[in-house]
Order: structure tokens, then sequence, then C-alpha cells
């Protein structure tokens, strides 16, 4: 891992990256490197770290240690340069109800500083990519759970990031918008070369949509590889859930606290 | 400075079309400053309790009452921060390669804004108690400055608790703590002279009683400004931008 992590070239590459909140260790000296073009699944229970991980890579949250590279800057020295060339949907939902699907992607087309005239073709391009042209008029909070999650996948990509992030991008929808989501973030890859780093503990979406994935458990790798490697490795007829379960630490250990609980039942009730 | 207000216009008008299409909170904030005229003005200056020189004690008010509503209803505005934290819109806004001073001061402009709403009801309402109010288009345009610039300051300064307190409930006890305090430590509803000298003390480090005097000289006929509008202005505007440098630091840390 180390040595692929110092080539060049990479999406995302993380150098000892350490988030310690008191005595908690959140993030502990992680490496990681993800080459362009990749879907990447950052796999792990609740409280593993991997939101934490995601924020220090979307400069929201500053290392206490290490330090990474994204879009070829680095997090701490260029933390606008790293802004303008990636894209992020929180596992929260994000998008204003208040507002319109356009209004939504006009914000987003201002605060990404695309010129003027360009603003009307590119949010034109991402409502019909992600199938909300008919409803771009309409009030964010009649939308159902699929509709907002591609409208702030269409948000994400207005300005053509190299990298998108995805904290828990299907959670709390239907396996019709799920599979919805899926087909929109390859195409994403496809259309576009877009780079995608999701965070999931599903391990169907792993399966499904990742080439490589990286386990996480108390804040630490705990396995890097393709899904289907890793079902090999482990023995066969081995299942990704057998797989999560042999890194995860021995069972799908109980994480995550009372206000990750709560976070993850509301953005599912809003969704649903 | 182009993209500094271009992405802080961005900020300011979504916020804007959010409140042409749901003004209902506006005009429950109203409500306030009507009891404060209407019961509490009318029987104060009945019994002529409180001395305000020649100008009525309602006319002495009515600038108080509007500083007070611009206060309540801006102190108020971090709890609207913190529910967009909790829906993930401040996640996504800082992610944004926007400035951070932008997103701040776009959102003290539009706090700006629902002070004027506020200031247009209490001009209705001052017109209807036969307040005698000044109609110089100056005049009435320094009150919509004064309220614009007290507005935006008392936002921010709700911003920067809504980062330290990060909940709405605590944000809730807190406003609630701040906020009589800050009025009654003013010159709002009774000069500064009536004061004892502690009190006096407090109410001259209180932004809130620059506000009032200059809108006590601007709005209402025969009204004066104590310190002098430029003391007035001078003080807001270093109070604002000393609070918007601050958020602008503290605004990070409400997704960590």
């Amino acid at each position: 891992m180390n040595t692929t992590a110092r080539s060049k070239g990479f999406a995302v590459q993380a150098t000892e990256l350490t988030r310690r909140f008191g005595n908690l260790t959140a993030v502990n000296h992680i490496d990681l490197a993800i080459p362009y073009g990749e879907i990447f699944g950052l796999l792990g229970a609740n409280g593993a770290g991997k939101s934490t991980l995601i924020k220090m890579l979307t400069t929201l949250l500053a290392p206490t240690s290490g330090n990474a590279e994204v879009g070829g800057f680095d997090i701490l020295k260029s933390p606008s340069e790293v802004r303008g060339r990636i894209g992020y949907v929180p596992q929260l939902l994000s998008a204003d109800g208040a507002l319109t699907g356009y209004e939504n992607l006009l914000l987003s087309a201002k605060l990404y500083g695309l010129p003027r005239a360009e603003r009307g073709v590119r949010i034109g391009e991402a409502l019909n990519f992600m199938g909300l042209t008919d409803s771009a008029r309409k009030l964010v909070k009649t939308y159902s759970g699929g509709m907002i999650r591609r409208l702030e996948l269409a948000q994400a990509m207005l300005h053509r990031p190299a990298i998108l992030f995805l904290d828990e991008p299907t959670i709390g929808l239907d396996p019709l918008a799920r599979h919805s989501v899926w087909d929109r973030l390859r195409d994403l890859r496809r259309d576009y070369g877009m780079t995608v780093l999701i965070t999931t503990h599903d391990m169907e979406e792993a399966e499904a949509l990742c080439d490589e994935v990286a386990i996480l458990h108390a804040g630490r790798v705990a396995v890097v590889g393709k899904p289907p490697e890793l079902r090999t490795r482990l023995g066969a007829g081995a299942s990704m859930d057998d797989v999560f379960a042999h890194y995860a630490g021995g069972g799908i250990r109980e994480g995550g606290d009372f206000s990750n609980a709560v976070q993850t039942r509301q953005t599912a009730r809003r969704l649903g | 400075m182009d993209r500094f207000l271009r992405e802080s216009a961005a900020v300011a008008e979504v916020e804007l079309i959010k409140l042409v299409r749901d003004p209902t909170e506006i005009f429950s904030r109203a409500v306030q400053p009507v009891l404060w005229l209407v019961v509490f003005g009318q029987v104060l200056a009945h019994v002529h309790g409180i001395y305000t020189g020649e100008v009525g004690y309602l006319a002495f008010i009515t600038p108080g009452i509007l500083a007070q509503s611009v206060l309540f209803s801006a102190i108020f505005y971090g709890i609207a921060v913190i529910w967009e934290r909790d829906l993930g819109v401040v996640h996504k806004l800082l992610v944004s390669p926007a400035r951070r001073s932008s997103l701040v001061f776009g959102k003290a402009v539009s706090a700006g804004f629902r002070g004027l709403v506020q200031a247009a009801v209490i001009y209705l309402l001052a017109l209807v108690m036969h307040i005698t109010i000044r109609q110089e288009p100056h005049a009435i345009f320094g009150v919509l400055a004064g309220v614009l610039l007290g507005s935006a300051l008392f936002s921010t300064f709700s911003l920067i608790i809504a980062c330290i307190v990060k909940t709405r409930e605590r944000f809730m006890g807190i406003g609630q703590l701040l906020t009589m305090p800050m009025f009654f430590a003013s010159n709002a509803i009774y000069p500064l002279d009536l004061m004892p000298g502690w009190l006096r003390t407090v109410a001259q480090i209180n932004p809130l009683t620059y506000l009032v005097d200059a809108l006590r000289g601007l709005m209402i006929v025969g009204g004066e400004s104590v310190h002098g509008y430029a003391v007035d202005f001078t003080v807001l505007l270093v109070v604002f931008v000393v609070l918007v440098m601050v958020a602008v630091r503290l605004y990070p840390t409400l997704v960590e």
C-alpha cells in the first residue's frame, strides 16, 4: 500500500492521515491511493472512521496529523483548489427543500463560479442526465427520495469535478431508487471520466458498484482490494458479507454512537 | 472583490426567494412590536412615568421597538443555521470553492432584508397610531440603512452563537438569555440619563443602543441622536466587521 501511495497520478493519495477527537482516534494513520477513473468504496461499520476520513479529504475537517492530496492538490496547503476539483454529496440531505430543483442547481453553479453564459446549458445537461428535467421547476420538498439524491448528484457534477465524494449515497432508498443512483454513478464515470469515492456499509452496493474497496476497522485500513479478489482470498464460496465480517473485526461489531444512529434514521426518514 | 460580491449575492438571493415564498415567519415576528407599541407604549405614555423631553413617550419608543424587533428576529437566525447544518446544506456550502466570507456575508445581507420588512411594519403601525414620523426621503433611507446594518450585525452574532453551541436546544436557551438583557440594557424604552451608572455603562457597550440612537434621530419628528449619526453608524459598522471576521473563522467548525 505504501509503495503505491507514493507513486504519481492518483485521484486521492493519503499518507498517514490521522484525526483524533479528544481520546478517540477516529482515523488512525491511514494510507490510501485511489487511481483516477475508479469507483472506490470505503466500507466499515458505523464509527469505523469512514465519514471522518471523507470529511478530511473534502477539506471539511483538518487532520490531526498526516496529509493527503486530492486531485493533485494538498488538502492543507491548497484547500480552495481541492474544493474546485471535487463534488460532494453528504450523507445528510443537502438539497434545499424550500427551493426548486432548478434553483438548487443555480446556486451551485454560482458558488462554483460557472460563467453566466454556460450556466443554463450545464444545468439543462445535468437535469437531463439525472432524469429530472420535468421536475426542475417543482419544489424539492415534493421530490421522492431517489429524485433528491439524483438532484444532489446533479449539483455535485455541475462543475465537472475530477472526483466525486459520496457519503452513504443510497442509505434509506428503496431498491429501485438505489439501482437508479448506481446507474447514474456508472454513467458519470463512463461519460465524464469521474473518479467516484463512496462510503457504504452495504455489501451488495460494494460488490455491484465498486472496482476496488477498502475496509476500515477502528480507524485503520484493514484490507484493500477488488471485491472478487477479496472473496477468493477468503476461500471458495465466500461472500462480501463474509469478507466484511472477517476484516471488520470478527463478526459485525456494534459501532457508532447515539448521534450516528439519529443521523442515519433522520436521513432514512426524509428519503422515505 | 467581484467574486466575493457575486457569491454573497447568490447566497442572499436564495434566502430572499425562500422568504418571499413563505413569509409566515416575518409576519408572526411582527406581532410582538404591535403589542409593545399598542399596549405597553400606550399605557406608559398615559401615566407619564418616564420623562422623554419634547417627544412624547410613544414616539420615543417607536424607534426602540423597531430596533428591538430587528434584534429579536435576527438573534434567532442561528436556529436556521443549525437546521441547515442538520440537513447537510452547510456541508455542501463549505465544500464549494466559494469563500467563507461570502457565505457569512451573504447570510447577513439576507437577514438585513428581513429587517426591512420589520421596518415597514413599524412605519405602518406608526402611521395608524398617528405617531409623528419623519417623511423626508433621506431620513427614511437612513432608517433603512440602520435597520439593514443592525439586522446583519445581530444575525452574524447569532451565527457565531450557533457555531459555538451547535444544537437547537442549547441555542434556544442562550437566545432567550441574551435578548432580554440586551433589550433592557439599552436606550430602547427609556433614556440613558434615567439609568443607574452601572447600567448606563453596560448600555454604552451594547450595539443596540447605537442602533436605537440613530433610528431615534432619523425616524421621529423632534427626535435626536445623542451620540451623533457618525458615531452610531461607525460603531455598528466596526462591530459588524469584527463579528463577520469571527464568524468566518467559526462557520467551518459547524460541520466538524
